[in-house]
């Protein structure tokens, strides 16, 4: 697997794409201004969210609790799964009871998905395609990325680092419309028809979960094209999977968080479908799972905890001049972004270890979150969790040894920094070389004759 | 006022003339400036990349330094913002554009400087240090740096496209993550290049070395000058 780095070097060798790539991600973090400047508490709002969320950090517990009671009572059964894995094998349990143990050998054996992002953190797609059951992705951004075998690079908008072109492409081997066609509207309604037919053979749709409110007992998808909503309705079995974090307290919570969610998102004022499910209906089968998967790991690191406020707006991807200029699949993580490199190293210290680096630490993704995680204050706290346990290279280490050893050492700075300013202008190939990452597009800084002490030294003494 | 200087490590070996200016501004206005000879630097380039653990000594050695004076001024929001947050001491440290605009309060300067200027705001000065409005959040507009810039006669700001976007040095990043740095300081300068600048300021020596190695190496015709340098030219 590469590092962010190697990714993004790779990603970066196509200039226009990158180009194109930012421009594309910078346009919706404008939608996203436009939107949150129309309101003119919006930074009222964003507070409001952080407390009701960081209420919700301590009590996760008695909220969790509260809101089984209130959806068992509604009918809906809820499961536990500790980690991935049972969130797994309780999604595939349910399958299993569905069609009491025999599954058929048949084409109308898979699910409908609406997109859920934390069934990507847990494999689950690829876990069930094992056990012969073929799940289906129905967003439209979603079943793209799912054609071309890979997965979303955008929590939000999985595949916007395609070209319409490529998706005109793709769409003609797949779904056979016209080669070279790539207007997006023949090719929605392409896809369109094509998960028409899937909606209506699949008996059972799982869908994620933007909200689980506590006092009820219900939950709430979100979604632009309606595909929750099919999928569920048109299902014997509905299964929503959320990670536990997604608890609020009250319904009237929601009039702060849709509020925020959409706009951070895309600009929009709200999703164009906000849905509520309570109860099943008659003769339909309501499940809920609940996943832990490091999650309360999480809420027991203290510098870490508030990741857990996050409600998948995806706005720090869009305003990452990194990510915009790296594209999400270089973070090699479910979820990419400035948002997945703090939560990524708590599944994995080893495996997202590169991922905390992955920033310059500019502080933009703290400013445009809706529930005010300081996200950049994450990425340096990680970054020194990383080093501490060892999950850094012995060289790196070495170098910043020495490094320290020299500026806290003023007669050695001064020495080392006239012999390395006098090498530089007399030999400076020794710095300007294929060695060197810096010089590799920069040029280095001309070192003067003298260093600010000298003249002073000179000038003022 | 007695003013003790603060000239982070690489502008005292690679950008004397950031750091003379700043002595010579300061001193126009009316400062007694001293430079604590056994300074060297503040930490960051360690900590921010998680050796935070290991900057003990360079912290001591800083306190040692400074702690004798009630203000502390450096021509760098980003060391200036490390100091704030991990290096306790008895003054406080001001970065050079908050300490003119906020302590010596100076609202505007009169001076000239017959050129079209670009501004650079660093980060960690902009969204660290809240030298002015991030665009991000949804609050009136200010800018410390361009309050003292804007009454300068002659001096045409300009606008850009992406007004505080991050130029990409961000300290070991400029090179752990090369492509990216390389390419985030080529779409900045693409920006003031496209807009006119002639002339690229900001607060922080660090932003504009990795943008003056971009322009010196695909020869373009911008000048880079730090903010302290065009203040001090100005109002002489």
């Amino acid at each position: 697997m590469k590092t962010h780095s190697e990714a993004a070097e790779v990603f970066n060798k196509d200039f226009d794409r990158t180009t194109w790539h930012d421009q594309t991600l910078f346009m919706v973090r404008q939608k996203r201004d436009k939107a949150a400047f129309q309101i003119d508490d919006w930074e009222l709002l964003r507070e409001t969210a952080s407390q009701i969320k960081n209420n919700v950090l301590s009590n996760m517990h008695n909220y969790l609790l509260q809101f089984e009671e209130n959806a068992s009572n509604n009918g809906i059964k809820i499961h536990w799964a500790a980690d991935a894995k049972e969130h797994n094998e309780i999604v595939y349990g349910i399958i299993s009871d569905y069609y009491r143990g025999e599954i058929p050998v048949d084409t109308f054996k898979g699910m409908v998905k609406s997109k859920s992002m934390l069934t990507e953190e847990c494999h689950m797609n690829e876990f069930l395609a094992e056990k012969g059951i073929e799940v289906i992705d129905t967003d439209l951004g979603e079943r793209i990325v799912q054609l071309a075998e890979e997965p979303p690079s955008h929590i939000v908008m999985p595949c916007i680092h395609w070209k319409k072109e490529e998706i005109g492409e793709l769409f003609h081997k797949h779904l056979g419309t016209e080669k070279g066609n790539k207007d997006p509207q023949y090719l929605t309604e392409a896809a369109r028809q094509h998960l028409r037919d899937k909606f209506l053979t699949r008996p059972i749709a799982l869908t994620g979960v933007n909200f689980a409110v506590a006092e009820t007992g219900e939950f709430v998808v979100c979604t632009n094209e309606g595909n929750a909503d099919m999928g569920a309705h048109l299902a014997d079995v509905h299964i929503a999977s959320m990670g536990f974090e997604k608890i609020i307290p009250q319904k009237k919570h929601l009039g702060v968080f849709l509020r925020l969610l959409a706009r951070s998102a895309t600009g929009q004022p709200i999703t164009t479908y906000s849905s509520h499910f309570k109860k099943p209906r008659d003769g339909q089968q309501m499940h809920i799972v609940i996943v832990d998967n490091g999650r309360s790991t999480q809420l027991g690191r203290e510098d870490f905890r508030n990741s857990l406020k996050c409600i998948r707006c995806a706005a720090c991807f869009n305003t990452c001049p990194v990510y915009r200029r790296s594209g999400g699949h270089s973070y090699h993580s479910a979820v990419a972004g400035p948002i997945g490199s703090i939560l990524a190293p708590n599944l994995d210290m080893r495996a997202n270890a590169d991922l905390p680096f992955a920033s310059t630490l500019c502080g933009s993704c703290s400013n445009v979150c809706p529930v005010k995680i300081d996200i950049h204050q994450q990425l340096y706290k990680w970054r020194q969790v990383l080093v501490q346990e060892g999950y850094t290279s012995m060289s790196k280490t070495l170098a910043m040894k020495g490094m320290s050893t020299v500026l806290s050492n003023p007669s050695v700075f001064k020495f080392s920094g006239k012999v390395g300013r006098m090498l530089m202008d007399k030999l400076p190939f020794l710095v300007n070389n294929n060695m060197n990452p810096w010089y590799k597009q920069r040029e280095m800084p001309e070192p003067p004759e003298e260093s600010f002490r000298d003249w002073y030294k000179k000038n003022k003494k | 006022m007695k003013v003790a200087l603060f000239i982070p490590c690489y502008i005292d070996q690679f950008y004397p003339k950031v750091g003379i200016a700043t002595l010579q501004l300061l001193e126009k206005m009316g400062c007694e400036v001293v430079f604590p000879q056994n300074q060297t630097c503040c930490g960051q380039p360690m900590a921010n990349s998680g050796y935070e653990h290991i900057t003990g000594d360079c912290t001591k050695l800083f306190q040692d330094n400074f702690d004798e004076y009630d203000y502390v001024v450096s021509p760098s929001g980003s060391c200036t913002l490390h100091v704030k947050e991990h290096i306790p001491l008895k003054g406080r440290i001001y970065e050079l554009i908050e300490f003119i605009t906020d302590i010596l309060k100076v609202e505007s300067l009169e001076g000239e400087f017959k050129h079209k200027v670009g501004l650079h705001q660093s980060c960690h000065g902009q969204r660290g240090l809240h030298l002015s409005q991030m665009s991000e959040l949804n609050a009136p507009f200010f800018s410390k740096p361009e309050q003292l810039l804007k009454n300068l006669k002659g001096l045409d700001l300009i606008t850009l496209d992406r007004k505080d976007e991050c130029c990409g040095f961000g300290g070991t990043f400029c090179v752990a993550e090369e492509a990216v740095s390389v390419r985030m300081g080529q779409d900045r300068l693409g920006d003031h290049l496209k807009n006119g600048t002639e002339i690229l300021t900001g607060g922080d020596t660090s932003c504009l070395m990795h943008l003056e190695g971009i322009i010196r190496r695909e020869k373009h015709a911008m000048k880079v000058m730090h903010i302290a340098e065009i203040l001090n030219q100005a109002i002489s």
